[in-house]
């Protein structure tokens, strides 16, 4: 057992689990602060990568593209909340999930209408080379680009957790999340708020959307990305911005583990179950996830 | 028929059981007991325990100590673990301070989901509808629509449940409850949010449960008029603890009683 | 006013119980089905037959089933795909290598397999709820086809995964043409539409529902938990597999398991949430306003590239499908969340009065 190659596809696992960390934290703002569970966040991560690839295609400046992407993905977050979350606010949780169901349908048709359909290449600047002082220490191989976005999910985790711990706007977000009657009672203004979160979703979705886009080419495939955070969702539940994190890692090592040190052994390919089925176990075990509140039920 | 003829052995005994959540106690060491045919009233200010306590005896929450002992079918059980499907096969039923209907189905359906435990007929037979499983369901019909006459909702059989005022979704779900056969009835708050002729009319029923089919029902109600009416012997509850026992009168009367909860006698 | 409903008393309880208890309904119904066993088969041509009754009456099947699990019984579920391919290849293992069952009885024992496999991942749903039971039936549907890839001897060691349905032959009679597999396939969800109809409103039903709509006070009134969400689990999966099958022997012909991934269990799913949830009808009318839809659309562009000159190509076509999907699940949920069903429910209760306001 060569001690090296496990470190290295630990720490492939790890920050490919980062990356699925990325998405889980748009899913983790919203339904921190409505309570709904946005399907459509891989949608929106796929409409944020196309418009900004084919922006850049049209010749315009990076940082320009970047804005205007943004602006985009702001102005999007907070129609979808006016269009479809406020017409269903007092259904049940079922009914919003599948309504963001309706509109992964709608956004992933809309982007293909407008920016057409071949995939993009996305270019960031950092190759995806391994990092030479690893690989030549350590014959560890591990690419400069996924160092990289660690570093950037890390960065912005980190200023997600400031933001609701320690700003205005963060408490009144974590008030709303708790009850809204009670929010509105003391005068914090719910439709602000909400139009702020599906903004800052939409910053999280574009800021995901570069980093896979760069990896795996912007294609629709990215859309399916928004399936995988759904483990990590449960495994960090569906509240805590450091739980998507951790629950990241660990499904993103997990997986990677098993597909290499189990896979072999029934014929490979596990990488598109194994995720969900550990979800699964840990639910049996702890249905409301690690860092998860319990669920009472009075009657 | 007065009381002591209609009153028969003690079939519930509920025997030291305290309940904490976490920090809170919502039971200590409460005791008392309820004879048959008798109407046991529970009373006591908010967050006394009372629902808690139904819901001991009906195995939705398992005390940490104390048992529950409860005489079915002649035989004597005792249990602490027991759960709410079980005592459902007991024959205990109940209703719920927060109405626990089914609203996306109609009154009909509801109370014929109270025959549920009845119903022996596989699922094969009723996917097919011939013989047996015809047979049941048009029995189990025939029960219900008594009970349906009992409570006179039969206008509203048809209706969905979620349609329904306050006062008449309270009515389906005794039915319901009724539909079991119960022997032992528990109430919570069964006139809660009533008006005057709606509580008037509960009453009614409850009693009549209570004279027509023998029911031994155990309530808790906050409106005293209806507690002294109605019930035999009342327990009093006082953040968890038992303060006093006895027929309306008596309780009336008990200086605790009066302090933690009646105000001034009157 | 277009029937009239008055005086038509039930004086007994079995009456009443009838599922088309109004007169004029009952000669509709019959009248829908004389249609349907006769009139189609002799005046429908083979595109209609093959390409869209077929289908048509498969995806009910599959909508009825998950109906079934999601509508009546509140579990959502999002591996439908998963079920209908373990009915297709498990039949076409049956067929394979026991000739002498025959296929109505391949295709019943595939359904159970359907079934078995249903339970299996239905156990989650004793512990889990909502959204969260929606990822485990996710694990399914991506375990399951995985593992149909996999194991070779599910699709008798076909390099690619593909199988061939073998002909359906019953009695003697082979079912090869295109009206005789349409009338097969009616056959059989006729009496399978007919069977569910029949759960629904008996005891196992009324479980069903009661679990949706509050399982904890199910619970408190006798109903057992486990028996009911499995017993749930476990007819919605024969239903989906036995639609698995009819689809893989009286329609695709070919099947690969890439036939049956999430798309399909998202298309099932719409069928349900536009027919109407808890409604058989509604799995009808959804089925068949999805089905037609795809047609419908390239109809309709077909005919604005026609009249205005310009090229619509098949990739607008399809998008276009695609937002017209999620906006139409999305209207159907604000408006009328109990779909097509309840539309076709208020429609004939204002028809009752027309043309009087009330």
């Amino acid at each position: 057992m060569n001690v090296a190659f496990f470190f290295e596809v630990l720490i492939g696992g790890l920050l490919a689990g980062v990356m699925y960390s990325l998405v889980a934290l748009g899913f983790v703002l919203i339904y921190k602060a409505s309570g709904v569970f946005n399907f459509a966040q891989g949608a929106m991560v796929f409409l944020a990568a196309l418009t900004f690839v084919s922006i850049l295609k049209m010749g315009i400046n990076f940082w320009l593209a970047l804005i205007i992407t943004l602006g985009v993905m702001v102005v999007l977050g907070m129609s979808i909340e006016k269009v479809v979350l406020r017409p269903l606010i007092n259904q049940p949780p079922i009914t919003l999930f599948m309504a963001t169901i309706g509109l992964t349908f709608v956004l992933e048709g809309l982007s293909q209408l407008v920016w057409g359909s071949q995939p993009h290449g996305l270019e960031l600047g950092i190759p995806d080379v391994p990092m030479e002082w690893l690989s030549q220490k350590w014959n560890i191989n591990v690419s400069q680009f996924e160092v990289f976005a660690a570093v950037v999910a890390g960065a912005m985790v980190a200023g997600l957790a400031l933001f609701f711990q320690y700003t205005r706007i963060g408490r009144a977000l974590r008030a709303v999340a708790d009850d809204h009657q009670a929010a509105m009672a003391v005068g914090i203004p719910l439709k602000h708020i909400w139009a702020i979160v599906w903004a800052v979703a939409g910053f999280v979705a574009l800021v995901a959307g570069l980093m896979w886009g760069a990896r795996n080419g912007v294609q629709f495939a990215l859309t399916f990305i928004a399936l995988k955070a759904l483990p990590v969702l449960i495994l960090g539940g569906f509240e805590s911005v450091p739980g998507a994190i951790i629950g990241g890692l660990i499904i993103g090592a997990s997986e990677k583990l098993a597909e290499v040190y189990i896979g072999p052994m029934v014929g490979g390919g596990i990488e598109s179950w194994f995720a969900y089925v550990i979800a699964l176990l840990f639910l049996l075990v702890r249905p409301q996830g690690l860092f998860g509140e319990k669920i009472i039920d009075r009657v | 028929m007065n009381q002591e003829q209609r009153v028969g052995e003690v079939i519930l005994s509920v025997e030291s059981v305290s309940l904490a959540f976490g920090g809170v106690k919502a039971l200590q060491e409460v005791s008392f007991d309820v004879r048959e045919h008798e109407i046991r009233a529970i009373i006591g200010p908010n967050g006394a325990g009372k629902s808690s306590m139904l819901n001991v005896i009906n195995g939705v929450y398992h005390p940490q100590q104390g048992k529950i002992r409860l005489r079915a079918d002649g035989a004597w059980r005792e249990f602490r673990d027991m759960d709410s499907h079980e005592a459902a096969s007991l024959g205990i039923a109940r209703t719920f301070q927060n109405i626990a209907l089914f609203k996306g189905m109609t009154v009909l359906d509801n109370v014929l989901t109270g025959r549920n435990l009845k119903m022996r007929v596989s699922f094969l037979e009723q996917a097919i509808w011939i013989g047996r499983a015809k047979r049941e369901e048009l029995e189990h019909r025939r029960a219900v629509e008594e009970i349906i006459d009992f409570l006179e909702i039969q206008h509203i059989r048809k209706t969905p449940v979620g349609k329904l005022p306050y006062g008449l979704q309270k009515r389906v779900e005794l039915a319901r409850a009724l539909a079991a056969e119960p022997t032992l009835l528990l109430l919570d708050e069964p006139m809660a949010g009533m008006n005057l002729e709606e509580k008037q009319d509960m009453c009614r029923f409850v009693l009549d449960v209570n004279d027509h089919y023998g029911t031994t029902i155990v309530l808790i109600e906050h409106d005293m008029g209806v507690v002294m009416d109605i019930s035999d012997r009342v327990v009093v509850l006082d953040y968890g603890r038992k303060i006093a026992d006895g027929t309306p009168d008596e309780v009336r009367a008990n200086q605790a009683v009066i302090d933690a909860y009646l105000g001034v006698a009157h | 006013m277009l029937y009239r409903e008055a005086g038509q008393f039930k004086s007994t309880y079995a009456e009443d119980q009838q599922i088309f208890p109004i007169r004029q309904d009952r000669f509709a119904v019959a009248l829908l089905l004389a249609v349907a066993f006769v009139a189609v088969p002799l005046f429908a041509n083979q595109y209609w037959l093959s390409a869209i009754l077929t289908p048509f009456l498969i995806f009910a099947l599959a909508a009825l089933g998950l109906n079934i699990l999601t509508g009546y019984a509140g579990q959502l579920s999002l591996g439908t795909a998963a079920f209908m391919a373990v009915g297709a290849f498990m039949a076409y293992n049956f067929v394979l290598r026991m000739p002498w069952l025959g296929v109505i009885p391949s295709f019943i024992l595939a359904g159970l397999c359907a079934a078995a496999v249903g339970i299996v991942f239905g156990l989650p749903s004793l512990r889990i709820k909502g959204f969260y039971l929606a990822v485990a039936t996710l694990a399914c549907q991506f375990f399951v086809l995985w593992a149909i890839q996999r194991i070779g001897w599910i699709t008798n060691y076909s390099a690619s995964g593909v199988i061939t349905a073998q002909k359906i032959e019953i009695l003697g009679y082979v079912f090869d043409t295109p009206v005789r597999k349409y009338v097969l396939t009616l056959a059989i969800v006729a009496v399978m539409a007919l069977m569910a109809k029949n759960l629904m409103r008996s005891e196992t039903g009324r479980a069903f529902m009661a679990v949706r709509d509050m399982d904890v006070a199910a619970s408190v009134i006798g109903i057992p938990m486990m028996k009911t969400k499995l017993l749930a689990f476990a007819i919605s999966s024969f239903y989906c597999g036995v639609a698995g099958a009819l689809f893989a022997y009286t329609y695709l012909g070919t099947v690969e398991p890439e036939a049956f991934t999430l798309d399909l269990s998202f298309r099932i799913l719409f069928m349900v949430i536009i027919g109407g949830v808890g409604s058989i009808l509604g799995s009808f009318l959804g089925a068949a306003f999805i089905t037609l839809l795809p047609i419908f659309l390239s109809v309709l562009f077909g005919g604005i590239s026609h009249a205005t000159g310009m090229e619509i190509s098949h990739a607008v076509v399809s998008n276009m499908e695609l937002i017209i999907f999620g906006g139409l699940i999305i209207f159907f949920l604000i408006v009328e969340p109990h779909g097509l069903a309840r539309l076709w429910q208020i429609a004939k209760e204002k028809l009752r009065l027309w043309p009087f306001p009330h």
